[in-house]
């Protein structure tokens, strides 16, 4: 197996009050085979020998389905290539490249320490509305409901997505209009999320906007980074959802 | 100690029925007035919190993830089996219970096992009406698919991804129930350990792994949903962080651990290519429908697979099992590639692996029909390895994937501490010594939508009256015992990363404990791992303060009680004299090399309660009655 | 399951939501774009009636004129749309620009396409255009004496104004790079509507996009068609040219 080196600028922060800054790292004989992660594993392993403080970095599954993993490699949130940044290996990169990992660059994920952010954010606007409220126990059989294929499909792929951030963090205006139409989309294309339809994309919509990130301006790049390929058209749903939602409350509509 | 599994009378069929039939219930009002404290978010502690929030407890949920969505539950990719019978092929309640008893090697209880082959069909009525888009036909209807282990399709899936939408589909239960106010979340919290009160347990001590604070939590019933202890072998399917401390921590205070040594491993994963390697990845065990296993017939050949000539390759699964071949059960394949590594006859780096060999199929087929039969997984394989197995064949090897063991609870799932309740992957009850494919989704489910809100009652009813609070000595001490462990760890100050003992650890674990143990190198395990638990905290490194996000303190705190626990798995394998699902004891096998089993002298539960540091555990025994089925030989031939 | 609805933290009046929210004032730009798209298009069919010589063109322009209490109509529904369409655009921005309070280190384009990262730009400077273009022909500001020119059948001659006006190769050339970033400006602005007002979906993408592209430099071309051809000498005036403002 052959090895690589790379120059490395990885972020270090403190905490959200601390100024960061970049520190240089010549990561030297990385096995070529290894994954993004695991080459930083290597090199938090040799700081932490050295008596050094590793740089902190989220991740867990590091098969690309839980989200936790979060960072921008090159400018691109997660990496390059398609998937969570767990998913990139460094046989991608050129040996000797100079690569810059930085956080999530999103006010409304401050800044927890060096390269983790807090993206609980997502978790209140899901709070908001992005659930079907039903009792326990007390479901119909689910053989009752049909629901064509290709509603279930493209329910689907909207509720592919990992709730990572990389849609706001790719965003130049840190929207995270793909996540929250992913869930609009996902529930508001089944029969079960009819009832809770127009408030469903209202509040979440509010929380969005309450939470501090910004507004949609149609660049896709959240499109373009998303690791689990959720369409840009989720965010069409949701403008459209939205909209009926705020319109029927606004005039009093009950349909 | 005799371990009373409180199972309810009658026939089987009627058991659940006339437990709910007389089950205490908690009225309305007086819900209101206790407090449950969930550990864990994944499928069994999504489920409780959102469920018993609903009925009107008050909940406090804790994990140590950033969002309760992040709990490895997510990353289950097969399904989820339902005794619905939709494809009218026989399916039934029984037949999905007796499959999953025979699937656990007659090692599971029955009760426990029917109850959940019961409620199955309600879990996916309930996870469509939350909005977990399952496949359907074109018609709309839901679809199906077969899975290991059974003859019927059973097994409801969602893409590749189920364990993800049926997750997501508790998280949002979960924060339904957070945005109304009726479950109080804590995230980024991790459970340190359990406090009890007159022998109760009654709160939780939970460091904040942003800030490094630690707190007490107090309340009337505590439920453990923290999963299984595969990282004790370092590498395996389970997420970084899984682990086995809140377990631990609860057995350590006088809740049984029981049957640790029932893992299992899968066959069909990425094998390992360097020791910097962090994690193993599952391959769809589908691939083994149309993939030839092979290895060089040599040892130690080290040339390319298409170098090496037809006959001078061996096809050993094909060789062994003439009627099963490729499709050896899972149990079979692992311990048969693990043979022949053994003999040096591995391919790869570091020589264990062994070849899945599509280029047979793709001469009948075409690479066309391959490519959209295994597309995606050819596509993860070559992410991975940079290598295509269209061209040549992927290396394959066994790696642990889930653990059947786990706390001892009774039929209320009660463990042995009096209001400790343990759900899911985290306790024993369900899978005896092997799990069938698409049951684990099922069984964290079922614990935590159907079986913990009736069975809680019987606890609670005894507890009226009984209030705890945080200013009660036992907290205050149990705190201090906490931080003290905390501070002791970060003494140490030696200069060897965590992850290094971790990794040494998961060495021994896998090679005396894994596919095939002996009593010989089990009780070399047990004096390694004494050893480099000795070691470890002499020498271990870990930077930084204990008061902000310390991701080696994190680490180290969690390895700590894998070299602890590491020891009780080595204990429990040596002791259970006898070979039963992904237990192998190499001295009880038949002839053919398949697991013998003494059932004159096994057919129990092997619960294990802490005795003080430095003590024997004791061993403590539950027989299991079988009624319904009768022990019979699981024939692969 | 009985839930209190979130209430909006701006609360001032039933409607509000829809003019505070990120995506009620992402429909207002859309719909006064469709307004101001429309009225460009408008005003370049009757542009191109230069083309058609000095008597269409001034009897077109005369039209307008005796449309009077209408033509005001019009015009206070433009200017509305042109308020609405840019303030909205501002209090966005300034959202998004308070979104990421610290900029990436390395810049990366991340799938966007330069007509749209360049729309608040192409955006500023086609307002800074019509100003001037206003500034030029409908207040003659800069040369009064058009005020003055009449044609034979004693109607204002906007086509000696405006083949005189293109004749100065400075003010010809500034009007080209003006249309060419309205082209730009609505080449995203078109699909981009779409999209907003939830019509988009991932089939018809690709055919707004490039039927945005393909509206947009039809727009580029018809508008700049004009002054080239007064460039090339293709429409004249048959009178002698008086001062430019430029070249003089």
């Amino acid at each position: 197996m052959s090895t690589m080196n790379f120059h490395l600028r990885l972020w270090k922060q403190k905490s959200a009050a601390d100024k960061g800054e970049f520190i240089k790292i010549h990561a030297t004989e990385i096995p070529s085979e290894c994954s993004f992660l695991e080459m930083l594993d290597i090199v938090n392993n040799r700081l932490t020998r050295e008596g050094k403080e590793p740089v902190s970095f989220a991740s867990d599954c590091r098969e690309g389905i839980c989200g936790t993993c979060h960072m921008v490699i090159n400018g691109v949130p997660q990496g390059p290539g398609r998937g969570a940044a767990c998913q990139v290996y460094m046989r991608k990169f050129e040996n000797g490249q100079t690569i810059t990992v930085e956080p999530f660059r999103v006010g409304a994920f401050p800044i927890v320490k060096d390269l983790v952010v807090n993206r609980s954010a997502y978790d209140r606007i899901i709070r908001s509305g992005g659930f079907i409220s039903e009792h326990t126990g007390g479901a119909p059989d689910a053989s009752t409901t049909l629901i064509p294929k290709p509603v279930a499909d493209a329910a689907m792929d909207a509720a592919a997505c990992i709730g990572c951030g990389a849609c706001a963090a790719a965003c130049p205006n840190s929207s995270p209009m793909l996540f929250v139409g992913a869930k609009v989309t996902h529930l508001g294309l089944l029969p079960q999320g009819q009832a809770e339809r127009k408030s469903r994309a209202r509040n979440m919509v509010r929380t969005m906007q309450e939470e501090g990130f910004g507004n949609c301006s149609n660049y896709y790049a959240c499109e373009a980074v998303c690791p689990a390929n959720v369409p840009a058209s989720v965010i069409a749903m949701l403008n459209r959802e939205y909209i009926r939602g705020e319109v029927s409350e606004s005039v009093g509509a009950i349909d | 100690m005799i371990l009373d599994a409180k199972i309810p009378e009658g026939p089987i069929e009627k058991k659940w029925t006339s437990f709910k039939n007389n089950a205490k219930l908690i009225s309305p009002a007086n819900k209101r007035k206790f407090k449950v404290i969930v550990v864990g978010t994944g499928l069994a502690g999504s489920s409780a919190s959102a469920t018993l929030a609903k009925l009107g407890y008050q909940v406090e949920t804790f994990c140590f993830h950033d969002s309760a969505r992040r709990a490895h539950s997510i990353a289950a990719q097969g399904g989820i089996n339902a005794a619905k019978n939709y494809q009218n092929d026989g399916d039934s309640v029984w037949r999905l219970f007796y499959d999953t008893i025979k699937g656990g090697d007659f090692r599971a209880r029955e009760a426990n096992v029917y109850r959940l082959a019961e409620v199955s069909g309600t879990i996916i009525d309930e996870c469509v009406s939350q909005g977990v888009p399952f496949a359907r036909e074109y018609g709309g209807e839901l679809t199906n698919r077969s899975f290991g282990g059974a003859q019927v399709s059973r097994t409801f899936y969602a893409k590749g991804q189920t364990g993800q939408q049926l997750l997501l589909g508790a998280y949002s239960a979960l924060s339904a129930q957070i945005g109304l106010g009726r479950i109080k979340m804590h995230e980024n919290s991790e459970m340190l350990d359990l406090v009890l009160v007159d022998g109760h347990a009654k709160g939780i001590v939970v460091r904040d792994l942003v800030t490094g604070e630690i707190t007490t939590h107090a309340a009337d019933t505590v439920l453990l949903c923290t999963g299984g202890y595969s990282n004790v072998y370092y590498l395996s399917t389970n997420a970084r962080g899984s682990n086995v401390t809140a377990t631990w921590r609860a057995y350590k205070r006088g809740a049984a651990f029981a049957n640790p040594c029932y893992t299992q491993i899968h066959p069909t994963c990425i094998p390992v290519a360097g020791d910097y390697q962090s994690k193993l990845t599952l391959m769809s065990e589908s691939l083994r429908n149309d993939g030839r296993v092979w290895v060089p017939k040599k040892q130690g050949d080290t040339r390319l697979p298409q170098e090496i000539p037809e006959e001078e390759r061996d096809y050993y699964l094909e060789r062994k099992y003439p009627s099963y071949g490729n499709l050896a059960p899972r149990d079979i394949a692992s311990r048969s590639a693990k043979e022949v590594c053994d003999e040096g006859r591995g391919v790869g780096p570091g020589g264990l692996g062994v070849y899945l060999d599509f280029s047979a199929a793709i001469a009948r087929l075409g690479e066309k029909t391959i490519r959209e039969r295994y597309g995606n997984l050819f596509e993860m394989y070559q992410n991975i390895t940079g290598e295509s197995a269209y061209e040549r064949p992927m290396r394959i090897y066994p790696a642990v994937h889930y653990t059947m063991g786990g706390l001892w609870v009774d039929y209320n799932l009660m463990s042995t501490i009096p209001g400790l309740h343990v759900l899911g992957e985290a306790n024993f009850s369900d899978h005896g010594a092997n799990r069938l494919g698409a049951s684990a989704l099922m069984q964290g489910l079922s614990d935590g939508y159907f079986v913990i809100p009736n069975t809680l009652g019987e606890y609670l009813s005894t507890q009226f009256g009984k209030k705890v609070s945080t200013d009660m000595p036992e907290f205050k001490k149990t705190e201090e015992e906490v931080r003290a462990r905390v501070e002791k760890l970060l003494a140490v100050k030696g200069n060897v990363p965590v992850d290094e003992f971790h990794r040494q650890l998961g060495l021994i674990i896998w090679d005396e404990c894994g596919m095939a143990r002996s009593e010989e190198g089990l009780k070399k395990a047990i004096t390694d791992i004494r050893a480099l638990r000795e070691r470890f905290w002499k020498e271990v490194a870990i930077p930084g303060t204990g008061k902000e996000l310390n991701q080696s303190l994190e680490r180290a705190g969690r390895v700590a009680d894998f070299l602890e626990f590491g020891e009780l798995m080595c204990i429990d394998a040596l002791t259970r004299e006898e070979s039963c699902g992904g237990h192998f004891r190499i001295e009880h096998q038949t002839p053919e090399g398949e697991a013998l089993r003494h059932d004159d002298k096994f057919a129990e539960v092997y619960a294990w309660m802490f005795q003080g540091e430095g003590s024997q555990p004791e061993l403590v025994r539950e027989p299991l009655h079988y009624e319904a089925v009768h022990l019979a030989t699981r024939s692969y031939k | 399951m009985t839930r209190p609805a979130t209430s909006s933290k701006k609360s001032c009046g039933r409607c509000m939501p829809l003019f505070s929210s990120p995506i009620g004032r992402k429909w207002i730009v859309a719909l006064t774009g469709i307004v101001l798209v429309l009225f460009v298009i408008g005003h370049l069919l009757g542009n191109l009636s230069i083309f058609a010589g000095p008597d269409a063109m001034n009897a077109y322009a005369a039209f307008l004129k005796s449309t009077g209490e209408l033509l005001w109509v019009v015009r206070i529904v433009l200017l509305t749309c042109v308020v609405l369409h840019i303030w909205f655009t501002i209090t966005l921005w300034r959202e998004n620009l308070a979104a990421r309070p610290q900029k990436y280190a390395v810049k990366n384009e991340l799938g966007t396409t330069v007509y749209a990262r360049l729309m608040r730009i192409s955006g500023l400077t086609v307002l800074a255009f019509v100003l001037y273009h206003l500034a030029q022909f409908t207040w003659e500001a800069f040369n009064p004496e058009y005020k003055t020119w009449i044609d034979a059948q004693g109607r204002h001659d906007v086509y000696r104004m405006v083949v005189t006006a293109f004749e100065c190769p400075f003010v010809s050339g500034f009007y080209i790079l003006a249309v060419g970033l309205l082209g730009m400006h609505l080449s995203h602005g078109i699909a981009s509507l779409f999209q907003t007002l939830g019509i988009t979906t991932e089939k018809m993408r690709p055919v707004f996009e490039k039927g945005g592209l393909i509206v947009a430099w039809i727009i580029f071309l018809g508008f700049a068609s004009i002054p080239t051809a007064v460039l090339l000498g293709l429409v004249k005036t048959s009178s002698t040219l008086p001062a430019c403002p430029f070249c003089h």
